[in-house]
């Protein structure tokens, strides 16, 4: 791995042993950034390895319409215990290889973290039965929801939604979940709002400035937990802030080269998880994701097409390139004309990491021929597909690591994002609407303007961003 | 003194240009025009045309937005003055993102287009309790409630939030608009409410029938 272990400064000054950075790719050649394949795999308990050559279906489940409260915990147990019953027996008629199962708490949950690790605890019987009457391996992610933005503006660094969200991380490890990730939102408060404002420098504030700080404070504190449990802290996402944009361009609301520029800088605040310690697989729906894979080499989630039943995109088959494993990122559990709606994802999931898994069986060569199908069917169509194309991926993860801090990584791959969505709309490789054009001189230009200087940016942008939404302190200004 | 020309009013709006919105209307308030005029003859047909140039993809939300500010930079000069002849503004409607869910960004939207379709809104945020849109609601005196849900298990927080409007007593002053991208037409007549928008933009129009 190509790492460099070093002492970096938490924002509160203490010093994070954990972290280590990233000094150049790990993967340089985009021929070996592929689904299935990576260069530090990781071994589960019950012996599944992702990224050695297999890719795993992901399987997320959440309620139907339904309130969570003491009242109704009684369906909520019957709920999950149906979901994951019904799952895994599908898993074992289709001859799944193995199965990765994502419980990703709601609020009342991770707000009473007793309730998760009950939850937790019904997934993992479930799952231990099918391994022992079945023998199909399973292993189980935990990811909490954060609870911290519940609160407005939101205490990042102490409170008792904090202190409940990892307590929940703390119990669900305990009780056996093998992976923890979260969808972590810190800078979102600014992010939100940039993101309706057409604002660049205000993501990259969001981002690289509150997003890193936050991330350096929370991946520290995880890292630590899994070490506690022996278990893995696997990876969060950009979530909160690309696939909201990715959302928003989906629905005309922001510009797609936009949305495109916001997933490329998005990659400098997920990796931080890694820098602090993290060893993936990175959360599903960090479509981001590609770009860190070439940075660390480590296995990543990748959501695509089967993820429609949760929010749609551009990105159906690109996402699969790079995948070591497959998710459906979320689906209600109602009722469908095949089954129960879980179950049907489930099966869709097998059946694609059935196609992935017959290329790799072949050969490298078939698993790239695949893999150039699953790019080339989407990335000329949209600008967030474009910029991860393999070799677009390589360019922008080599211009994060160049970058001597996080926010001159944000502003240079934002640069480079757009320079790669600019050239390939020259060549004809790409369709940007006209109405889109003038956006990327005014993203370049913007970004062009951020100094090297993280502090004289901060004393820039304090001024300009809307300061009732977010506590500075929080973030260690 | 004459009539300046006020097309720069609606022009400046249309544009995103508050720093001219606010300047032209201030003119036009010194030369005695009147400020109702201004706002119905001009900046809420801006606003109109801002909503249909978004309707039809031809402006993105940061466009939208600018001209939201725009007008807002000018009605902070005219509402003073609305308020002191007795004028009332189109509505009054109070607005949140109901109990358990905390997006923001489609609430936010529905307050911007309520604002430039010249209603005064009420922003209470996101994780809003029953009771808070009750008591608000009450304490404004507004015509109108708009929530939003963007998650199926905070859906029912919404006919939790009718049924403390009934609980109180007040159901019948208030109409209640709901959105959001779980929610449906069929729900919102499943839990008594008004009306349902299924986008930002809709929701002005929707505003108007309810108060009609």
């Amino acid at each position: 791995m190509t790492v460099a272990t070093q002492l970096v400064p938490k924002p509160d000054g203490a010093l994070c042993a954990v972290a280590r950075r990233f000094s150049a790719p790990a993967i340089r050649d985009p021929s070996e950034l592929r689904f299935g394949h990576c260069l530090h795999p990781l071994r589960t308990r019950h012996g599944l390895v992702i990224g050695a050559g297999l890719v795993y279906p992901e399987l997320n489940f959440t309620l139907p319409p339904m309130l969570v409260t003491q009242a109704t915990m009684p369906e909520v147990r019957a709920q999950y215990r149906q979901m994951i019953t019904s799952a895994l027996q599908r898993a074992v008629d289709l001859e799944a290889p193995g199965l990765v199962v994502e419980f990703e708490t709601l609020p009342p949950m991770t707000e009473h973290p007793a309730w998760a690790v009950e939850l937790t605890r019904i997934l993992l019987e479930a799952m231990e039965d099918a391994h022992a009457r079945h023998g199909l391996k399973s292993v189980l992610r935990i990811t909490p929801n954060d609870l911290r933005e519940m609160e407005r503006p939101p205490r990042m660094r102490k409170g008792p939604l904090l202190e409940a969200m990892l307590e929940t991380f703390d119990g669900c490890a305990a009780a056996g979940a093998e992976w923890l990730s979260i969808e972590s939102v810190g800078g979102k408060e600014v992010h939100d709002e940039a993101l309706l404002n057409g604002d660049i420098r205000g993501v990259l504030f969001g981002l690289c400035v509150l997003g890193v700080r936050d991330m350096r404070f929370l991946w520290t504190e995880l890292v630590e937990i899994a070490r506690r449990h022996g278990v893995h802290a696997a990876g969060d996402t950009a979530c909160g802030f690309a696939n909201t944009a990715m959302v928003l361009a989906d629905q005309r609301m922001i510009p797609r080269v936009f949305a495109a520029v916001v997933r490329a800088i998005s990659a400098v605040r997920s990796l931080v998880a890694y820098e602090c310690g993290a060893v993936g697989p990175g959360k599903d729906c960090a479509y981001e994701n590609p770009i860190l894979k070439a940075i660390t080499g480590l296995p990543m989630a990748m959501e695509g097409r089967m993820a429609a039943c949760a929010h749609l995109s551009p990105l159906g088959n690109i996402a699969a390139a790079t995948c070591d494993t497959w998710s459906n990122e979320s689906v209600q559990n109602i009722k469908l004309l095949g089954g129960m709606a879980p179950t049907c994802s489930l099966e869709q999931l097998v059946y694609d990491c059935r196609l992935f898994n017959r290329a790799l069986a072949d050969g490298p060569e078939a698993a790239l021929l695949l893999r150039k199908w699953l790019v080339e069917s989407d990335a000329p169509l949209d600008p967030q597909a474009w910029i991860l194309t393999p070799e677009n991926v390589v360019n922008l993860a080599d211009a994060i690591v160049r970058a001597p801090t996080p926010l001159a990584a944000g502003r240079d791959v934002g640069l480079k994002a757009v320079e790669l969505i600019r050239e390939a709309h020259r060549n004809g490789q790409l369709k940007v609407p006209p109405r889109e054009l003038p956006w990327l001189d005014r993203i370049q230009n913007a970004l062009e303007s951020v100094p090297d200087n993280e502090e004289a940016f901060i004393a820039e942008m304090l001024p300009a961003v809307d300061t009732t939404r977010f506590v500075p302190a929080e973030y260690g200004l | 003194m004459s009539t300046p020309d006020l097309q720069p009013l609606y022009d400046a709006v249309l544009s995103g240009d508050a720093k001219t919105a606010r300047a032209v209307t201030e003119q036009a308030l010194s030369a005695g025009v009147e400020p109702l005029k201004l706002v119905q003859e001009y900046m809420v047909p801006a606003m109109g045309e801002v909503g249909r140039r978004f309707e039809c993809n031809e402006y993105f939300v940061p466009e939208l937005l600018l001209s939201a500010r725009a007008m807002k930079a000018a009605l902070e000069l005219i509402r003073p003055l609305l308020a002191a002849s007795g004028a009332q503004p189109a509505g009054r409607v109070v607005i949140g993102t109901v109990k358990g869910d905390l997006h923001d960004i489609g609430k936010n939207l529905v307050a911007a287009m309520l604002e430039g379709g010249g209603y005064e809104v009420i922003d209470l945020g996101v994780n809003v309790p029953p009771e808070k849109f009750v008591e608000v609601a009450q304490e404004k005196n507004a015509n109108l409630v708009a929530m939003s849900a963007l998650l199926t298990t905070t859906m029912p927080s919404m006919r939790t939030t009718i049924e403390a409007f009934k609980a109180a007593g007040v159901r019948n002053r208030v109409k209640i608009m709901i959105g959001g991208a779980p929610i449906t037409q069929r729900y919102a007549d499943e839990i008594g409410a008004d009306g349902y928008a299924e986008t930002a933009a809709g929701a002005v129009p929707l505003a108007r029938k309810l108060a009609a």
